[in-house]
């Protein structure tokens, strides 16, 4: 969820915020003030965007995955920060025989290519993106996406065939590479759990050690959980925060363990979490009532703070409604810029974009009725 | 000439409006209309019909001469009249809600 390095960004900044929503994406565009902002047009105006994200290494280099039950999938490409675009290469294909995973009911099901949840570009090349897609798998184009290779060792992983979909569908949804141990990567699927690979994607291994789900046969199965995301601060690769289906965990050991630190949160059940810019210790949440009412307790919006790495945690609610409102804030639809203080995004499935200029102390709607919410990401230009 | 109508959404991703033109070598099928449409518009392979097993997608119906072809072969020559190019060839999507 972080665009560049955690410097502090010069007044002149732009800030976009790239919004992919049920049916189109949107770009938000602000000064560093981050105070007005104007909103384009839907762009790919009918499809769902599920995600839309820049490039670390080029940030006029944006990627978007666009797909519809109708037409399937397209990725979009844009070289000049979202003014134009172009399809690219659209044929993600699994590598291998596609066996099965378990299905709802138990029951074994064939792989079957849905769509791409969240495209995440290089750090160091705008033509290299990896690519987490339902059924889960992850891809992987180093020209541009033009051409797409399925990572097998994931999807083909022993545990594979243990897999099943959640309420949203075997996703993979959360891709994460850490710059500081070359090579290391995190995913995480719903609902088969968190994984790692030492070996830049060739092998994995399930990382869930310490995850208790009840909703499963073994509540501490190596697979099957429901992880909703991950989040890791780049100048703390070792730590990771992760919502679960219910629970907010934490590992302090790179995945090889996690312990719990909802602490007192009104519910740990949410999809979000994310992680201040510059304070690896500052963790943000979005408590969401139960995994049947997908909307906040009590009808108040609220973001949870912890400044401890979680267990201890404060609602920020200035600028937030507080009664009468039962949206959800889905799994990528909050994102952090890099300026100094931090700005953190999230998008709702009721449309509102809400930005907080200060960490989260103070909330503003950016605009308040675009279609639901799937993602937000941040970019600072310069 | 074989005429061709697009739905509003690949139109909109192969920058074109209206009818689409194509030339398609006889017998003039399914298959051989939408090998042609991708072959001008390749940014459109895979949203008509699957890029490996080539079926066409679940959602996507086929049209000609007031006929629903979807479920015919599609290597079933299509009607005379649009084989002539005096009606067109039809790609729509299926009406559903969302």
């Amino acid at each position: 969820m972080y665009e560049g390095d955690l410097e502090e960004e010069p007044r002149l900044s732009t800030i976009q915020v790239l919004v992919g929503t049920r049916k189109g994406a949107f770009i938000l565009t602000s000064d560093a003030k981050r105070e007005r902002w104007t909103v384009s047009a839907p762009l790919f105006a009918g499809w769902e965007v599920y995600h839309m994200k820049g490039s670390p290494a080029d940030p006029r280099r944006l990627y978007a995955s666009q797909s519809s039950a109708w037409f399937g999938q397209v990725v979009q490409r844009s070289s000049d920060g979202g003014a134009t675009w172009e399809p690219v290469g659209n044929q993600l294909a699994y590598a291998t025989e596609a066996g099965t995973h378990l299905w709802y009911d138990g029951t074994p099901k064939p792989w079957e290519f849905k769509r791409i949840w969240h495209l995440e570009p290089s750090h160091d090349d705008p033509d290299s993106v990896y690519a987490g897609a339902e059924d889960a798998a992850l891809f992987h184009t180093r020209d541009g996406g033009h051409t797409w290779t399925e990572l097998t060792g994931l999807r083909c992983h022993p545990t594979g065939p243990q897999w099943a979909p959640g309420a949203g569908g075997m996703c993979l949804h959360t891709i994460i590479v850490d710059r500081a141990h070359p090579g290391r990567m995190y995913t995480a699927i719903s609902a088969a759990g968190a994984f790692r690979s030492d070996d830049s994607g060739k092998s994995w291994r399930p990382i869930n050690r310490g995850l208790r789900s009840e909703q499963i046969p073994d509540p501490n199965a190596e697979v099957g959980h429901c992880v909703h995301h991950l989040a890791m601060h780049p100048a703390r690769p070792e730590v990771l925060y992760m919502q679960k289906h219910w629970d907010v965990m934490r590992s302090d050991d790179a995945g090889e363990s996690w312990h719990e630190v909802s602490g007192d949160l009104p519910t740990d059940f949410g999809f979000v979490i994310d992680v201040h810019a510059h304070e690896p210790d500052t963790i943000y949440v979005v408590p969401i009532k139960s995994d049947s009412e997908h909307f906040p307790p009590d009808g108040k919006l609220r973001v949870y703070r912890s400044k401890s790495g979680g267990s201890q945690w404060e609602p920020l609610t200035r600028g937030l409604p507080q009664s009468d409102c039962y949206v959800n804030v889905l799994r990528d639809a909050m994102a952090v810029d890099t300026l100094d203080p931090c700005g953190v995004y999230f998008g709702t499935t009721g449309g509102q974009v809400y930005a907080s200029p200060d960490a989260g102390d103070h909330w503003l709607p950016i605009v308040r009725d675009l279609p639901p919410v799937l993602s937000i990401e941040v970019q600072v230009l310069p | 000439m074989i005429r061709v109508v697009l739905p509003q959404h690949l139109r909109t991703l192969a920058r074109v409006s209206g009818e689409v033109e194509l030339d398609v070598p006889a017998p003039v099928t399914p298959t051989a209309v939408i090998d042609a449409i991708e072959a001008r518009f390749p940014m459109l392979r895979g949203t008509i019909r699957d890029h490996v097993t080539r079926k066409r997608r679940a959602y996507v119906r086929y049209y000609a001469a007031q006929l629903d072809l979807s479920h015919d072969s599609p290597d079933t020559p299509l009607p005379d009249s649009v084989a002539r190019g005096a009606e067109p060839f039809i790609v729509l999507g299926a009406m559903s809600g969302g």
